[in-house]
């Protein structure tokens, strides 16, 4: 190739790079990344001192690493509470924090509902929303099996085998 | 110009030749000053004139000698007591004597190798050439082969990128060309951005200090991607303030460079990856004189070599297809907003595979033809820069 021919072709310093082309299923296909988990629905059960607050926790999704695709569970608290410190062991990383317990309201001079109060369930809920949702958005808590068993099965058993979930 | 006292008796004064007309360039000093001194190359002859002014007219100074030094030095902050000179040129000037009057001594540091640039860092290093007031720059030249970096990384079935950048090598006023292309996204992006990071290596072994800052930030993308997305990346890197990459000079410290691309989601989790690029400082269009033998032996080879065709051009680039890395084997690092625990292997451990990049490039040097880009138009002479800033 002479000398000329060679200036003529050569890219400019600063031309872009050649892309790959994109193909129309790719740029038009719903995200990869669709997850969505709601906590809603709050329900006290029981009577006087053995009562205790529930919420559902329904969860849509596309990613494969989740069994289902649509799931509703019930928890409550203490199994937030649970799962917490099962990733906080297992995972590598620093779980964010919980809602606040009820302690303070617990006290029994305290007029109003308490714990059962529907202002401090609602503030709860938010909280644990976020919560979960950080949490299961995370790439590495993605990986533990406590968390699917939390999100996705119905009851948690609490004498599981801790481990990672297997990458199809 | 500069003045020693002398005591009482007389006064010292140093003129470098052709201060008038040199180019000066800015140096940081220690105190954060910035102050200009006269600009010299490798190579280049260091001469002026020394003017010694008796004080009083009829005064007389009884010396033991008069000399002039050319030092280049290097200076660690934390090290105060130690310089450690790398260049040391004496010139006597005048024999022990008595001077009546006012005298005038001329002096010549011919071809004065300077290997090493000027460098003030912020890890507190000082001056190389403090004590001459010159500033040297080391000038390289366009390198022959320049391949580009092309990679995948990413985490298990979350991201997936192929991240290129066009060169290794970039000149200080060079553009970043490169493009991000998304293979899985499983997670979602709010942004991505590159940054420019300079790291100073201090010292060496465990005693070594590392201080890195962040020269650049630049958002090249602002939403969520899909697969098969590509983002291009055009960043000028005029608009910085950069040095040359420094490898391991005298021994002491170095100083490299590295575009940290990060992408944040939407729970500000950060993903980055950081790659090294090696910075070099352009010569100009004028030859530079040749200092010595050697490199003119050095030119004659590298001229044979030489004509060939256009640089390879990106599409067929020197492939480093890492494989993804599992967080494990970390060059790529997931930082949530909840802050992990220490990965092992993670963050920085990507130096070898970069070592093993270059090396790769130097083996491939017979058969590749190095280009001649007129834009540059320093591809008539190449020297081997790296022996001379002392890299293995």
């Amino acid at each position: 190739m002479s000398n000329q021919q060679q200036q003529q072709q050569q890219p400019s310093a600063t031309q872009r790079l050649q892309p790959k082309k994109q193909t129309m299923e790719d740029a038009y296909s719903p995200p990869a990344n669709f997850l969505e988990i709601d906590v809603c629905n709050p329900e006290t059960h029981g009577l006087n001192k053995d009562r205790y607050t529930d919420y559902e926790i329904r969860l849509r999704t596309n990613l494969p690493v989740f069994k289902l695709k649509e799931s509703s569970v019930r928890r409550r608290y203490s199994d937030f509470e649970w799962l917490r410190a099962e990733l906080e062991r297992d995972s590598k990383i620093v779980v964010p924090k919980l809602p606040g317990k009820a302690l303070k309201l617990q006290l029994p001079f305290r007029g109003g509902d308490g714990r059962f109060d529907d202002e401090f369930i609602e503030e709860r809920r938010k909280g644990l929303e976020e919560f979960i949702n950080k949490v299961a958005g995370h790439p590495l808590a993605q990986n533990e099996k406590c968390l699917h068993m939390f999100l996705q099965e119905q009851t948690i058993d609490k004498a599981y085998v801790p481990g990672k979930v297997r990458t199809t | 110009m500069s003045f020693f006292g002398f005591g009482p008796s007389a006064e010292i004064e140093i003129l470098l030749d052709g201060s008038d007309t040199r180019k000066a360039a800015e140096l940081k000093l220690e105190d954060g000053r910035k102050e200009r001194f006269p600009l010299y190359y490798d190579g280049e002859t260091v001469s002026g004139k020394v003017n010694v002014v008796l004080k009083k007219s009829n005064g007389k100074l009884e010396h033991q000698g008069i000399k002039i030094e050319f030092i280049g030095q290097i200076d660690l902050y934390f090290d105060r007591g130690n310089r450690h000179e790398f260049v040391s040129m004496v010139r006597e000037l005048a024999r022990p004597g008595i001077l009546t009057q006012n005298a005038s001594y001329n002096f010549e540091f011919v071809n004065v190798e300077k290997p090493y640039e000027s460098y003030t860092g912020s890890n507190r290093l000082s001056d190389l050439v403090k004590e001459q007031e010159i500033c040297v720059h080391t000038l390289a030249q366009y390198p022959d082969l320049n391949s580009s970096i092309k990679m995948e990384v990413g985490i298990e079935d979350c991201l997936h990128i192929e991240f290129e950048y066009n060169k290794s090598k970039y000149h200080l006023k060079d553009v970043i060309v490169g493009k991000i292309y998304f293979l899985l996204v499983r997670i979602k992006i709010k942004h991505m951005e590159i940054q420019v990071i300079k790291r100073e290596i201090a010292g060496s072994g465990p005693n070594a200090l590392n201080e890195n800052e962040t020269l650049a930030k630049f958002e090249i993308m602002d939403g969520a991607p899909v697969r098969g997305e590509s983002i291009p990346i055009r960043l000028f890197l005029s608009g910085y303030d950069l040095t040359p990459t420094m490898r391991d000079i005298n021994k002491k410290f170095s100083v490299k460079y590295y575009l940290n691309l990060v992408l944040v989601d939407e729970e500000e989790r950060r993903y980055f990856k950081q790659q090294e690029v090696t910075l070099f400082r352009k010569a100009d269009k004028k030859r530079r004189p040749i200092a010595s033998n050697m490199i003119e032996r050095g030119i004659f080879h590298h001229r044979t070599a030489q004509f060939g065709g256009p640089q390879p051009p990106p599409q067929q680039p020197q492939q480093q297809t890492v494989e993804s890395p599992e967080l494990e084997t970390g060059s790529t690092h997931v930082s949530p907003a909840m802050p992990s625990k220490p990965v092992a292997a993670a963050g920085q451990s990507e130096e070898p595979d970069d070592d093993e990049a270059e090396a790769d490039d130097d083996e491939e040097d017979e058969d590749e033809e190095p280009e001649a880009e007129d834009e540059d138009n320093d591809g008539d002479r190449q020297e081997d820069r790296d022996s001379k800033n002392g890299q293995l």
